[in-house]
């Protein structure tokens, strides 16, 4: 109860920062929006020939007609400021995306991890439990905002996937073989079979755990062991679909077979990453007393490998791609690396280079605020990462870290904070009545 | 030069390491340990210094990466350039990606092979060499204890070990 309580002022403490921000993004969504149009005319009036173009392409579409000797080139450009301006709306629009299924994707790694760990019967981790399971608490409200978003896109208030707008199908063959699979109505229901699924998963898994706490013998950890084993099978089809759905038809022509083994590498490690970091703060504030140098370093040890497994995964993508060198593929770098290459590049180094040098020393692995830092670099990676597969068929070059990025990000941050904290106060910090928890308390490397 | 040394057997490695904790608060001094297999946590009671393999192990990933990096740029772009799938190849940068996989490999073969050798190197052992533990048993079952009892009375020394539960203790004394 007293953990409750204290847990509960840290949810406070979590909250106003939610509220300021929930106004703070709504302010710059507009202005994002409105700053899209504003800009996007402005060029067009310095440097377009003819005089009197007015702010909407429509109109400058009936100018540039009207002015024969500039037709040709103003519509031209035309087409090209018209193409800047979708993309510049399209940005607050993928900004909130990218944020949403970032902290989206770190709760359902987190529930994956927790899964494995009850198909492993592991006995070093139920002390840890209680953490994943608030972090897992984030999927209904995260998956909830996914939806929305990808619903918003189904109805066309947002063009951030092409294949949707019928006028593009109309005129593209690939996708019209596509169309079969990517069309709106099923790909709504798969998405809402998809985060069902998990939620409801995450639903029993949890209610079991809390049942457990008064059980007196192990019928509930058979039912989890169970449960675990039936979500982890159900999980790696559908993580591997929603990836499809949600990130690879950004780029509808273009395909990888292993994008879904790549996703679930970043969604495990920011996972495993933020259980580490929650853990290493509620533990400096005294919460988890029985959490111990050898549990961190265990995690500290999944962050380490799972970085180098998602290194491996993006190089086995870029480097047959990039040998085989076939167009219609290899567009797909081709984009990332001229219009996105600090990011790019950026990414390996937070995501592999910074995390194999730190965590490579058995002793740093133990040490608290070098795990910490380290995964404030991880997730920042992978937040990139996310931003990489999403924004250059989004917004194309148009790609700026603003006001819209940094407060999608905060305001899911605080969103993502406050139920999560708040999950960790409607329970006790320990798990009871697991088999292994004596294992796991007494468990040193 | 005259020693004195207790050979103490023991059956069981649980007990192994709480007479190890016994003995050592006790303030002999424990030679050798001779283990079929490798005991847990067993370094740490003894007290040995904490191994430095994997700092080799590091060095020797570093030296395999340079050897390979030099390697492919030799053989791939100074020595006879090879346009394969059209990729450039005169320069080691542009190509990288295509050796990545031989550095990958290389690293870990020399962290390993070079690990495993100083690993033999410092535990002196080689091909032919003959064999060092004083009782075959412990290639079996049991586990050999040598304390050193040089400087100390050899029956205290005795009832001691039985009581932290020696199964048999054998005095080997050289003149």
């Amino acid at each position: 109860m007293i953990v409750g309580a204290i847990g509960l002022i840290y949810g406070f403490i979590a909250a106003p920062e939610n509220v300021e921000e929930v106004k703070e993004m709504m302010a710059s969504g507009h202005h994002g929006d409105e700053h899209g149009a504003v800009e996007s005319s402005e060029i067009n009036v310095e440097q377009l020939p003819g005089e009197g173009i007015a702010e909407e392409h429509v109109q400058e579409e009936t100018h540039a007609a009207g002015d024969a000797s500039h037709a040709e080139e103003a519509g031209h450009d035309d087409e090209h400021y018209e193409h800047v301006l979708h993309q510049l709306q399209n940005k607050p629009w993928s900004a909130l995306y990218v944020a949403a299924f970032f902290f989206f994707m770190i709760s359902l790694g987190v529930l994956a991890f927790y899964a494995i760990q009850y198909a492993a019967q592991a006995g070093w981790s139920p002390v840890l439990f209680r953490v994943m399971e608030a972090i897992t608490a984030y999927l209904l409200p995260g998956g909830i905002i996914v939806f929305v978003i990808l619903m918003l896109s189904g109805f066309h208030i947002n063009h951030l996937f092409i294949w949707m707008d019928p006028e593009v199908v109309a005129h593209d063959e690939i996708i019209q073989a596509k169309t079969s699979y990517l069309n709106v109505p099923f790909f709504l229901i798969r998405a809402a079979i998809y985060l069902g699924g998990w939620i409801l998963f995450r639903h029993l898994l949890r209610k079991n755990s809390l049942k457990m706490d008064e059980a007196t013998d192990n019928t509930y950890f058979k039912k989890n062991f169970k449960l675990a084993a039936g979500f982890l099978v159900f999980f790696i089809v559908t993580e591997s679909m929603m990836s499809w759905d949600w990130i690879m038809s950004l780029d509808p022509h273009w395909f990888s077979t292993l994008f879904g083994w790549f996703v679930f590498a970043s969604l495990f490690v920011s996972g495993i990453t933020t259980i580490a970091i929650i853990s290493i703060y509620l533990k400096s504030r005294g919460y988890l007393e029985f959490v111990n140098d050898s549990h961190i370093h265990d995690l500290a040890k999944f962050m380490f490998g799972i970085s180098i497994f998602w290194t491996y995964l993006w190089f086995s993508q870029f480097m047959l791609i990039w040998y085989s060198n076939i167009p219609e593929e290899v567009v797909y770098f081709i984009t990332r690396m001229e219009d996105y290459p600090v990011l790019f590049w950026g990414m390996l180094v937070t995501n592999f280079i910074f995390p194999v040098l730190l965590l490579m020393n058995s002793d740093y692995k133990r040490v608290n605020w070098f795990v910490i830092m380290t995964g404030i670099v991880i997730l920042c990676g992978h937040y990139l990462n996310v931003f990489v597969l999403v924004m250059p068929a989004t917004v194309g070059e148009s790609w700026f870290i603003g006001i819209p990025e940094i407060s999608a990000v905060l305001l899911f941050a605080g969103l993502f904070l406050f139920v999560v904290f708040n999950s960790l106060t409607k329970a006790p910090l320990l798990v009871k009545g697991n088999p292994f928890i004596k294992e796991s308390k007494h468990y040193h490397y | 030069m005259a020693s004195k040394v207790l050979h103490a057997i023991y059956r069981d490695d649980d007990l192994l390491i709480q007479a190890v904790k016994q003995i050592r608060e006790a303030r002999y001094h424990i030679g050798e340990i001779y283990c079929p297999f490798p005991v847990h946590g067993l370094d740490k009671a003894m007290g040995l210094a904490p191994t430095r393999i994997a700092i080799t192990s590091f060095l020797y990933g570093l030296v395999g990466l340079a050897v390979s990096i030099a390697m492919m740029n030799f053989i791939m772009i100074d020595d006879w350039p090879q346009d394969i799938g059209g990729k450039p190849s005169f320069s080691f940068f542009q190509n990288m990606p295509a050796f990545v996989p031989i550095m990958f490999e290389l690293t870990v073969f020399f962290a390993a092979h070079l690990m495993v050798i100083t690993f033999y190197m410092r535990s002196k052992l080689w091909p032919f060499k003959k064999a060092e533990n004083p009782d075959v048993r412990t290639t079996d079952d049991v586990f050999l204890m040598e304390v050193d009892a040089t400087n100390h009375d050899v029956d205290d020394l005795t009832k001691f070990l039985y009581d932290t539960g020696a199964s048999e203790i054998k005095l080997i004394d050289n003149k």
